[in-house]
């Protein structure tokens, strides 16, 4: 009895300390007043569409949303042919491309950054958006890698020697049998990117940090100069946009398996 | 005409010799039952036919024509697997519909053949359905139907029956037996349950340890197993060494057993007798005695283990022809010459 | 179906476009990297092509050797707590029903995805003077006046741990899924108490879990670049922030390479730890 109680007081504890900070963002973004003020005083939603009208904010909202979007689907097309690669042929070599695939996201994100700012600049590309989407699929392209790596090893291959008996070429099994059952996969993959890219601030302020303001940078930019509630409206944005995502790959994926992938042990 | 010649068929994983020089004629319109103990190698025989393995040696034809090297989906099997492999994401009428989509039928086409294929396997109402949502023996009758659907020029199966419960895989067995001579098309099915083999086959063909120890029909099997693992492995039998005397009658712990004659120039061989053959006597008239070691009274049958020279001779009786003894008497014992099979192997 | 070797070279095309694209992207950025720690700098431009060793020379100050100091220790702090508030937590939610895990995880990956910079700002407004918690003590009484509780090491340590808990939850996760919930309960039956059983049956059987999350979490807590620069004071400035603050605001490419490239051998050779630990643990 005592045990369980203990227990959700744990939980509930953790959940408090999650849930705080965020909550008192939530608060402070409904003052009425341009203050920095908890509890707030009055209640207003107009910072949450200063977001869409100031063009200051609209214009980093959809700097970011464009830069998610490209990355998170370059990323998904490169992880791909190569999760595919290493679910068809047996090539230990090529593993490398895999270490590959999975170092940049878990060396410090600084490392990463720095390297692609001195590549686009020794390149004569610096501070050009596309550096950023080619930037932001690489330093993410782990997150699809590993779930569509685990919807692959999640095809029982006797499906697909059924369909090759059945006159299906490599092609065919790839279109009718492979491509839907791992489409779910696809999906959280580019999810996990799109939702991480869009909270990325680093790389994106190395590359693109003095040409183009995605979100967090224009977040960070404005905290240097003191504060603005619209800081807690866009903040508690991305909070629910990243609720929705993960939401979404819970709802249409298993995500106690995809969070069991995390550590490759599902081999 | 053959359907179906293996030569030499040989598969190794590394060291280890899953399928060891297999050769096996199958004609037109057989049903053939690979039976074998796990392990024996029969899913890789199949696999093999089926091109999803490539042969370490060997050449396998189809109808005269090598196919040896040809792509799986290019052979025009029919093919059930063992865990079915229904596609999940697909409707039982997808499910069955798949191989003739593929080919590109068009759509007039692909229905009616899988409206007919639906009656074939009495699964006309549940064609909508995913197949997540059918019972086990439905789930079969799907995978059965989609390897029909094209008419394929041979058609395998592997255990497909070994996830149903007894009384449904009997029902079928037959069901099975009756679809593949309605439809006169060769089939091979791969299984480790006597039965099994015994009610659905034409040709059983009896593996172990990779090799074929015996390809005949059931009876023949049954009655005159080609060596000790055979007559071991199909129901039960007992087993003696015997001797050649001077005149190749055959000896068993010095006792001549009559009527039983050794192939000529051989020495030492074994004797298989099925359990149901042996006759118990009276010892005071018989040349063969034992001691019986102990009783098993199943109601119907009564097993008698009698000990006769270091082997145990197993006797199956019915209640009627029951002589009556205890353990630790006496027994004589009768090996009618007819039931014995001498296996020099 | 079988999976074959690569044989001709078109087996190999799909491998082709991702390989080159990472080869490209990521191999070469690192190599550049590498020959910039080399490089001279060069004042108000990037740097000029050379081959000098000053870079690493600079490794040798107190300053720089402080700094390697604070965020060894910081990090290492950071993942200490991160364990010790994980394990239980995470070995409470293995045990609740599936629906349940999944909420905790839909949330827990939602705060793992938020920006450093929204979790350094969340973080600020709470511990800031009119809206923080400063402001709660002063209404309970146990502050005479509300205070901002920032900048300062204390809220350094809290704002990274925020940050690194989901990480830390995450990297637990799959392997007390996986504990046998009888361990416990054997444990429970020999008279252990429910904590005496958690300490001597479940810590021991994840001693191997623990330390390559102990070491995935102290990188991961070395990576964070902008928590210290917001809830801090300079001398509570990482070396990932000193990288980003060479690289940018001193326009000092070459120095900052170089510290990175010592960032990624120190994380090299815990992540290499891991997989030493991880292996053998498959060996036993
Ligand atoms: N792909 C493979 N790699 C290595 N060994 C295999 C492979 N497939 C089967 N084997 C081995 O070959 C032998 C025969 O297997 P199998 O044909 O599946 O037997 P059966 O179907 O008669 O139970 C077994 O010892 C099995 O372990
Ligand atoms: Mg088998």
């Amino acid at each position: 009895m005592t045990v369980t109680w203990l227990r959700r007081c744990y939980m509930a504890l953790v959940a408090f300390f999650l849930a705080a900070p965020l909550a008192v963002v939530a608060g402070v973004s409904v003052n009425e007043k341009k203050t920095l003020l908890f509890p707030p005083r009055g209640f207003s939603l107009e910072w949450y569409t200063a977001i869409f009208t100031e063009p200051e904010w609209r214009g980093a909202l959809i700097a970011s949303l464009g830069l998610a979007a490209l990355s998170a689907a370059l990323a998904v097309i490169v992880a791909l042919p190569l999760s595919w690669f290493f679910w068809r042929r047996v090539a230990p070599w090529a593993r490398v491309f895999q270490v590959l695939g999975v170092a940049p996201f878990m060396l410090p994100p600084v490392i990463t950054a720095l390297g692609f700012l001195s590549f686009w600049a020794t390149g004569g590309f610096y501070g050009a958006p596309w550096t950023a989407v080619i930037s932001h699929a690489i330093f993410f392209v782990t997150l699809p890698l590993v779930t569509i790596s685990l919807g692959f090893s999640s095809i029982d291959r006797s499906l697909v020697e059924a369909a090759a008996t059945m006159g299906a070429d490599d092609r065919t099994v790839f279109r009718t049998v492979v491509a839907p059952l791992i489409a779910p996969y696809m999906v959280s993959g580019f999810a996990f990117a799109f939702v991480l890219s869009l909270n990325e601030y680093i790389v994106a302020y190395m590359t693109v940090g003095f040409t183009m303001e995605t979100l967090p940078v224009k977040i960070f930019n404005a905290l240097r100069y003191g504060y603005t509630p619209t800081m807690a409206s866009v903040s508690i944005f991305f909070v629910a946009i990243a609720v929705l995502a993960v939401g979404l790959v819970a709802r249409y994926g298993d995500l106690p398996k995809l969070m069991g992938a995390w550590t490759g042990e599902e081999r | 005409m053959s359907a179906l010649t293996l030569e030499g068929v040989t598969k190794r994983f590394g060291s280890l010799v899953a399928v060891d020089d297999v050769s096996l004629t199958v004609l037109k319109g057989t049903f053939v039952c690979l039976l074998g103990p796990s392990g024996c190698g029969k899913t890789t025989l199949l696999r093999l036919i089926a091109g999803l393995e490539a042969p370490s040696a060997g050449r396998i034809l189809l109808a005269g024509a090598e196919v040896t090297g040809l792509p799986t989906h290019k052979r025009d099997f029919g093919m059930v697997f063992q865990s079915l492999a229904l596609f999940p994401h697909l409707s039982v009428r997808d499910n069955i519909a798949y191989p003739l989509r593929i080919r590109g039928a068009a759509k007039a086409e692909w229905e009616s053949r899988v409206g007919e294929l639906l009656d074939l396997v009495h699964l006309q109402d549940h064609g909508e359905r995913p197949v997540s949502r059918l019972s086990g023996g439905q789930r079969q009758r799907v995978a059965i139907a989609r390897a029909l659907a094209v008419s394929p020029r041979l058609f395998l199966l592997d255990e497909p029956l070994s996830a149903l419960d007894a009384k449904l895989r009997e029902a079928m067995q037959v069901e099975l037996r009756q679809l593949q001579q309605k439809l006169g098309i060769t089939t091979i099915v791969v299984t480790h349950d006597q039965r099994e083999a015994m009610t659905m086959a034409d040709l059983v063909v009896v593996m172990g340890d990779g090799r074929i120890h015996q390809a005949a029909a059931p009876v023949e099997i049954y009655r005159k197993p080609a060596d000790a693992f055979v007559a071991d492995f199909i129901g039960s039998t007992n087993l003696l060494d015997i001797a050649a005397s001077g005149s190749s009658q055959a000896l068993f712990d010095g006792v001549p057993l009559p009527g039983v004659i050794l192939p000529a120039g051989v020495q030492r061989a074994r004797l298989s007798i099925r359990p149901e053959d042996v006759r118990l006597t009276d010892p005071a008239n018989a040349t063969l005695t034992g001691r019986v070691t102990f009783l098993r009274d199943l109601g119907g049958t009564v097993e008698t283990f009698v000990e006769a020279a270091d082997t145990t001779i197993v006797a199956v009786s019915t209640r009627r022809e029951q002589t009556q003894v205890a353990a630790g008497e006496q027994i004589g014992i009768r090996l009618p010459a007819e039931a014995c099979v001498v296996l020099t192997r | 179906m079988r999976r074959e070797p690569a044989r001709t070279f078109s087996d190999l095309l799909p491998l082709l476009f991702p390989a080159a694209v990472l080869v490209v992207f990521f191999v070469i950025p690192f190599g550049i990297m590498v020959a910039v720690s080399f490089f001279r700098r060069q004042q108000g431009g990037f740097y000029t092509v050379d081959f000098v060793v000053a870079n690493y020379e600079r490794f040798l100050t107190p300053f720089f050797g402080s700094v390697l100091g604070f965020s060894l220790f910081l990090a290492m702090a950071v993942a200490v707590c991160c364990v010790v508030v994980a394990l239980p937590f995470t070995s409470f939610l293995s045990g609740c029903s599936r629906r349940v895990q999944v909420v905790w995880l839909v949330g827990i990956l939602a705060i793992l995805s938020l920006s450093e910079v929204i979790i350094g700002f969340a973080w600020s407004t709470l511990f800031s003077r009119t809206a923080g918690i400063g402001n709660l003590l002063a209404a309970l009484g146990l502050m005479e006046a509300p205070k901002a509780l920032l900048p300062g090491f204390g809220a350094v340590l809290t704002g990274m741990i925020y940050q690194a808990l989901p990480f830390t939850i995450l990297l637990l996760y799959p392997s007390l899924m996986r504990l046998d919930p009888s361990l416990l309960e054997a444990a429970r039956t020999l008279g252990a108490s429910p904590l005496r059983g958690f300490v001597s049956v479940v810590v021991p059987a994840l001693r191997h879990t623990i330390a390559a999350t102990l070491i995935m979490v102290f990188v991961f807590a070395l990576g964070s670049y902008l928590l210290p620069q917001i809830l801090g004071r300079p001398q509570h400035w990482t070396l990932s922030v000193l990288i980003t603050d060479q690289a940018i605001y001193q326009s000092n490419m070459p120095f900052a390479a170089a510290m990175a490239v010592f960032l990624v051998l120190i994380s090299l050779a815990l992540v290499g730890l891991v997989l030493l630990v991880g292996g053998r643990r498959e060996a036993a």
